[in-house]
């Protein structure tokens, strides 16, 4: 009914993106701006400006979408609106400067829909995102919104929820892929009648923010999910655990479960079904660990995030002791789709082993940065190049890391394999919750193992020795490696201590901590060699085996290098060649960032020079 | 110690609470200040031990008191490979101080943090709340700068 209002009482809608990655763009101030130029062309009873959720294209923000032309604008600016309002509100007539251009040589693309980056996406989870305001709750409703909550209440036994959800074949979309609704009947049969449900929205893995994007975008669609589980498990009272580091995704979160409350689809008496449930909002301080399910549970608790031994599963004793039923943001949003339109509508989608779409978040050397819902079984060179249109400024390829610091590295070869559960375990990676970060030619696997290595150290809770200490050695052999000092044993020892940290540790942080080390050793075993015994880093990153230079032939003596170098290392008089002190130099990099394209002097060289 | 106890009494002086009773008392004092973790020790009857057990475990979390602008270095998977540990050690060699040191005259503290979940924007940095994407080494003289110039 809503949505008749929507396209009724206006001619034309102005969506303006309000995700994290946009507001950081200004997109607040954009969206003033155009209300301020529509009245002043005296169009405010025709158009209308709305706010929305992230949508997805994160690095074009901010985002601004007409509708219901469905024209993408790109990185508008304030200076842009008098022009794009006078031109396209006013006159009709799109405004091709403000569109996307997949390349310089190519024509601009108009309409969303017809972009390649959102074209081969198929959105279940993300079905809403950018068409709706996450802070109105009528709008969601016009969308079909509570709508499956509505079925699973009135016209649902919890057995058959169950059912439903069993036979659509959703896995857990926070890494593991644990079946949902074996899950959920694991901690239904379980007797007393306090049962806890949790999202997990401490989604810590690096170059990962699906769930900060559904939770800002389409709260709404979590909270029904969460509400669809209670029902089906028994449960009462249930707690989103959303990290410190999402302040935009709590705020929308908490103004959904108001506006929830508000209608009767949350707490008393839902929906004058006599069933109950609430929902609270628990906030983390930044502690990676705690995405580990008895970790997050300690830390609803209020202590130290520290994972246990399981079994018992939480679907046994979680928090407080009682049966409790955890699954991640992404998963808890699949469900009232699955209730809408029947498992076997979704288990139509996927692989043999894996129903569904999942969502990536493209990030690192790729032309379309952001978040991407796919089919399960899609390929990652589909991905890569199909979507993300491949990699910038002409470079080569090298792998792609999934996972986050549990996943691995998958190189070239492997870039055809379908993507699903099993596949990803098998290549030495893991589907994880769908950080997808593309790595070129400029990449060192070295450096990348030891980023990941480094970064485990950091957030190991330290309870467990394999993994407390494991990581520490692993973290100074590569240190070693990477500053050029690396010996002929390392690589086995490398291997050992990995070996050992997989089958000894505690919980799932440590236990796949190695798979970025294993997975370089295996696919990028020459680039270590390299480093041990040439002293060279081929990717020219490791700061201690290269060297900048200026390249006499090219150098024009311009003298904008030696004017920036914070560390006076570089000499030379004007209109003559320059070049660098290498003693002085401290390798910052600004002097290749400041030379002039027309020169393009200063290269780096490996091994490094001193 | 009035806004301690307003404090308190917003998370109904639950003892399991006390994760977001730290993040509001940094919220308001910049840092966790010793006096009144003891206060809270005691109105909560939850050992101090315990208390600096979460606060040193949790990163969010400072024992010492805070620079004017807190500047935060994104060092998420993305951000590293498009070029953040060259950007932090700018910015470590501009202040003068390592990641998690405040500048002698209090202006700045530095810090990392493992992913903001903004990484189409990588490389980050946020001063003080406000993003600041494709950062370079270039950018971040100017960024330190500006708010160098607020200042004077």
């Amino acid at each position: 009914m809503r949505k008749t209002k929507i396209s009724r009482e206006y001619r034309q809608h102005l969506l303006v993106c309000a995700g994290t990655g946009c507001v950081a763009n200004h997109s607040f101030d954009v969206k003033e701006g155009l209300q301020t130029e529509i009245i002043k062309k005296g169009l405010q009873d025709e158009i209308q400006v709305i706010t929305t959720g992230c949508q997805g294209f994160c690095e074009r923000g901010p985002i601004v979408i007409v509708q219901p032309d469905g024209i993408f604008y790109q990185r508008i600016r304030k200076k842009d609106i008098p022009h794009l309002v006078e031109e396209h509100l006013l006159k009709g007539r799109p405004v091709k400067e403000l569109m996307y251009v997949p390349s310089p040589k190519e024509a601009p693309v108009p309409r969303m829909m017809d972009i390649d980056f959102f074209r081969h996406q198929r959105l279940i989870v993300l079905r809403n995102r950018g068409r709706l305001d996450p802070e109105n709750i009528d709008e969601f409703i016009g969308f079909n919104g509570y709508g499956a909550l509505e079925t699973a209440l009135t016209k649902m036994t919890p057995e058959q929820i169950i059912k439903e959800v069993k036979n659509s074949g959703l896995r857990g979309r926070g890494g593991a892929g644990f079946p949902t609704g074996k899950k959920w009947e694991l901690c239904r049969q379980e007797k007393g009648r306090d049962k806890y449900l949790i999202c997990n929205g401490d989604e810590g893995d690096p170059g990962a923010f699906m769930d900060r994007s559904v939770l800002e975008a389409d709260p709404h669609s979590v909270i029904e999910g969460l509400v669809i589980g209670a029902r089906a498990i028994g449960a009462h009272q249930g707690f989103v655990y959303v990290r410190s580091e999402y302040p935009l995704a709590v705020k929308r979160l908490k103004i959904a479960l108001r506006q929830a409350r508000d209608y009767g689809l949350l707490g008393k008496n839902i929906l004058g079904t006599g069933f109950n449930f609430e929902i609270n909002v628990t906030q983390g301080a930044g502690a990676f660990v705690c995405g580990e399910e008895t970790a997050l549970i300690a830390s609803i608790e209020g202590r130290v995030g520290r994972p246990r031994q399981r079994p018992p599963y939480p679907s046994e004793k979680g928090l407080w002791g009682k049966p409790t039923n955890i699954n991640n943001v992404e998963t808890w949003a699949n469900v009232p789709m699955i209730i809408q339109r029947g498992a076997k509508w979704f288990s139509s989608i996927g692989t043999k082993t894996s129903k569904g779409t999942k969502i990536f978040s493209l990030v690192g050397k790729i032309n379309n940065t952001g978040l991407v819902e796919v089919p399960m079984g899609i390929t990652m060179r589909e991905i890569i190049y199909d979507i993300g249109g491949g990699i910038p400024h002409g470079k080569e390829f090298k792998a792609v890391q999934t996972g986050g610091p549990s996943g691995g590295c998958i190189p070239n070869e492997m870039l055809d394999l379908p993507i699903d559960y099993e596949s990803l375990t098998k290549a030495g990676s893991m589907m994880g919750s769908g950080g997808m970060i593309v790595m070129d030619e400029d990449t060192c696997m070295v450096d990348v193992a030891r980023y990941f290595i480094n970064f485990t150290q950091e957030e190991s809770c330290g309870k467990c020795p394999p993994c407390r200490m494991g990581t520490k050695h692993m973290v100074d052999i590569l240190d070693r490696i990477t500053r050029g000092q690396g010996t002929d044993k390392d690589i086995a020892m490398l291997e050992t201590i990995a070996e050992n940290v997989k089958l000894t540790s505690l919980c799932g942080l440590g236990q796949t901590a190695p798979n970025p080390v294993l997975t370089t050793l295996k696919y990028f075993r020459e680039e270590y060699v390299a480093h041990i015994k040439e002293r060279r880093c081929p990717a020219l990153v490791c700061q201690n085996l290269i060297s900048y230079i200026i390249d006499p032939e090219l150098c024009g003596g311009c003298t904008v290098c030696a004017k920036n170098c914070p560390s006076d290392a570089i000499h030379g008089e004007p209109k003559k060649v320059y070049e660098i002190d290498q003693k002085k130099c401290t390798k910052c990099g600004i002097c290749i960032t400041v030379c002039p394209p027309k020169f393009n002097a200063v290269r780096k060289v490996s091994p490094s020079l001193t | 110690m009035k806004k301690v106890e307003n404090i308190l009494r917003q998370n109904g002086h639950r003892k399991e609470r006390i994760i977001q009773i730290l993040s509001d008392i940094q919220r308001i004092y910049n840092y966790l200040p010793k006096e009144v973790l003891q206060y809270i020790s005691g109105r909560l009857r939850l050992p101090l031990s315990e208390i600096y057990s979460i606060a040193t475990f949790y990163a969010a979390f400072s024992l010492k008191p805070r620079g004017k602008h807190l500047v935060t270095v994104c060092m998420g998977t993305a951000c590293h490979v498009r070029g953040a540990p060259a950007v932090l050690s700018r910015l470590e060699e501009r202040l003068g101080v390592e990641s998690g040191g405040t500048t002698s005259d209090n202006q700045f503290t530095l810090k990392t943090v493992n992913c903001l979940g903004a990484c189409a924007l990588a490389p980050i940095v946020v001063v003080d709340e406000e993003y600041h994407g494709q950062t370079t080494v270039n950018k971040v003289d100017k960024l330190v700068k500006t708010y160098e110039k607020d200042e004077n």
